[in-house]
């Protein structure tokens, strides 16, 4: 693995029974990069996210993230990754210092460094007067900032991002997204999924998956240019589009989400 | 009127849901609900459903009052929550059958209405509603909600969470609906959508920012924005918020969207500004707002 390749993926495929979820996929994300791994509901793109924090074995391929493989060493891979995902990132019924506590605890942080990590992080988010406040009572766009503070927690080289801002109003999606210009700045690679097409444009590459597998992968700039579109959002629907897999063909009126 | 609000509030204990809400939905017309989460939606859809009761205002759905009217209202519309709430261990046939009888019809009755959907799930309709696609799942349960041909839909962040290829597809169903003389409240986090509504109203913390067309909120933002592009976008949105004369500065795509305090701007300012900084390859133009610009000003 060269050193500034923070994941690599060679020809990794996941079936389930018959049905090829994720289909000899390739690419490799650098050190610091902000990547972008888009695809339509059922993609395959949950499944290669997987693989690739050593929660599942792939069926086929290689993979190495933050240098560790994936077959043989999931446990170090988890040690070097923060993962923060839409559905459950922190635990409603502890307050926000706790749960930065518990998580830091998990990571194996020392007594001393988590009380450095706490403070600074809760003075970063300006959670200063809600450090004692329940998880649970903030609203969800604060919730997300401070999952993703706790993400980061370990000093992880890579940060996986499952849908971080479904249904964050767009201010705080934007405060989010600041939030991730600044830990790639520093050298953190960030690896994100999202549904929202404005933020496809925010990152460094963007890969599309289609049918298991990877149907295009380029900065958003040459994607534009390839496809001949002026927005990430046409680059998706003419390539995740064909074939439509429900809508009869011809029976569409053009209501373009622009 | 097909739905009208008339100064509705409702808390849950300390937490106001939705303060003093008002708008009517003409017959027929796609209205959006445009906001993010804890804006208040459910609450509102909850009400106008008759499944919870107003703290205070009146409100009506189809004529009908939402309090002493609740058994007509059930009658005359169709509601598709947010949480998928169908019948997971009935099959997609058994579920459309049940919906069907307790309201009286039958599939073949009101075919015409939900053929282009129900096409669409037919080949499973032997299948599990449990163990359909989220995609799939979503069309079943619109499917459900018009079999009793109601005159007003309701439907809750249809949605979310879903890829922009399904979402375009969910939108141009919504198109046909309306032709067939539905009327449909419909809500969403997702701004791009508001465009294709007829009306919205944005909302936030329990109150309404703003109720008009699309177009019309577009057009009456107060600024002039600026597409301000450069090589690095970290770099980029750090000088920008430095910049003494800044009003606000926001990622947009590949630009961030920047307006000024000023009321006489010059681009080359800003640019030599910029330059001082060390970004390269800097662009300035001007650039329309859209109605996430307008939900950011009034949401300040």
């Amino acid at each position: 693995m060269k050193e500034e390749n923070v994941i690599e993926a060679d020809q990794l495929t996941k079936t389930f029974g018959e049905f090829t979820a994720v289909n000899a996929i390739s690419f490799e994300v650098k050190k610091g990069e902000i990547f972008g791994f888009l695809g339509a509901n059922g993609a395959g793109k949950t499944t290669a996210m997987k693989m690739l924090i050593g929660i599942s074995k792939p069926s086929a391929g290689k993979a190495a993230v933050a240098g560790f493989d994936v077959y043989s060493q999931p446990e170090s891979i988890k040690k070097n990754i923060g993962y923060m995902s839409q559905r459950f990132a922190l635990y409603d019924d502890l307050t926000v210092k706790e749960n930065i506590t518990f998580f830091g605890g998990i990571y194996g942080l020392s007594r001393k460094k988590l009380r450095e990590k706490r403070e600074q992080l809760i003075s970063e988010l300006g959670l200063e007067n809600i450090s004692n406040k329940l998880v649970g009572s903030l609203p969800l766009g604060w919730k997300q900032k401070l999952a993703f503070s706790v993400s980061l927690l370990h000093g992880p080289k890579i940060v996986f991002l499952d849908e971080p801002t479904g249904g964050v109003d767009p201010i705080t999606r934007r405060h989010f997204w600041e939030m991730i210009y600044k830990a790639a700045d520093q050298g953190t690679t960030i690896f994100v999924t999202t549904h929202y097409m404005d933020e496809a444009e925010y990152c460094d590459r963007v890969s599309i998956m289609v049918e298991g597998k990877i149907e295009a992968l380029d900065t958003p700039k040459k994607l534009k240019e390839q496809f001949k579109v002026d927005s990430m959002n046409d680059v998706f629907l003419k390539l995740a589009r064909i074939p439509s897999p429900t809508l009869p063909k011809g029976k569409g009126e053009n209501t373009d989400c622009n | 009127m097909s739905i009208s609000l008339n100064n509705i509030s409702k808390s849950y204990k300390k937490l106001k849901a939705v303060q003093d809400i008002s708008f009517d939905v003409n017959p027929g017309e796609l209205f959006g609900l445009i906001g993010p989460d804890g804006a208040g939606k459910t609450t509102i859809f909850r009400i106008l459903t008759t499944l919870l009761i107003p703290g205070e205002g009146t409100a009506t759905v189809a004529g009908f009052d939402v309090v002493e009217d609740y058994k007509e209202i059930r009658n005359s519309v169709g509601y598709m929550p947010g949480r998928f709430s169908l019948y997971q261990d009935l099959t997609v046939e058994e579920n459309l059958t049940f919906f069907a009888t307790i309201f009286g019809t039958t599939i073949e009755e009101n075919h015409d209405l939900i053929e282009d959907i129900y096409v669409q799930i037919e080949p499973f309709k032997n299948r599990r509603a449990g163990k359909l696609s989220g995609g799939m799942k979503q069309k079943l349960a619109l499917c459900c909600a018009l079999i009793h041909k109601p005159k007003v839909l309701f439907l809750d962040e249809p949605t979310t969470g879903v890829d922009p290829v399904s979402r375009k597809e969910f939108w141009e169903m919504l198109k046909r609906l309306q032709k067939k003389n539905i009327t449909i409240l419909v809500s969403t986090p997702y701004m791009d959508e508001a465009a294709l509504c007829d009306r919205i109203a944005l909302i936030q913390n329990g109150e309404i920012l703003e109720i008009d067309t699309p177009e019309a909120i577009v057009n009456k933002f107060p600024k002039t924005i600026y597409n301000v592009g450069a090589d690095n976008m970290y770099k980029l949105i750090q000088s920008l918020q430095k910049y003494k004369y800044l009003y606000s500065v926001f990622p947009f795509g590949e630009f961030v969207h920047y307006t000024d305090k000023r009321d006489s701007f010059e681009v080359a300012d800003l640019r030599s500004y910029l330059e001082k900084e060390g970004l390269v390859n800097i662009s300035i133009e001007v650039a329309q707002p859209n109605i996430e610009d307008a939900f950011m000003e009034l949401a300040r």
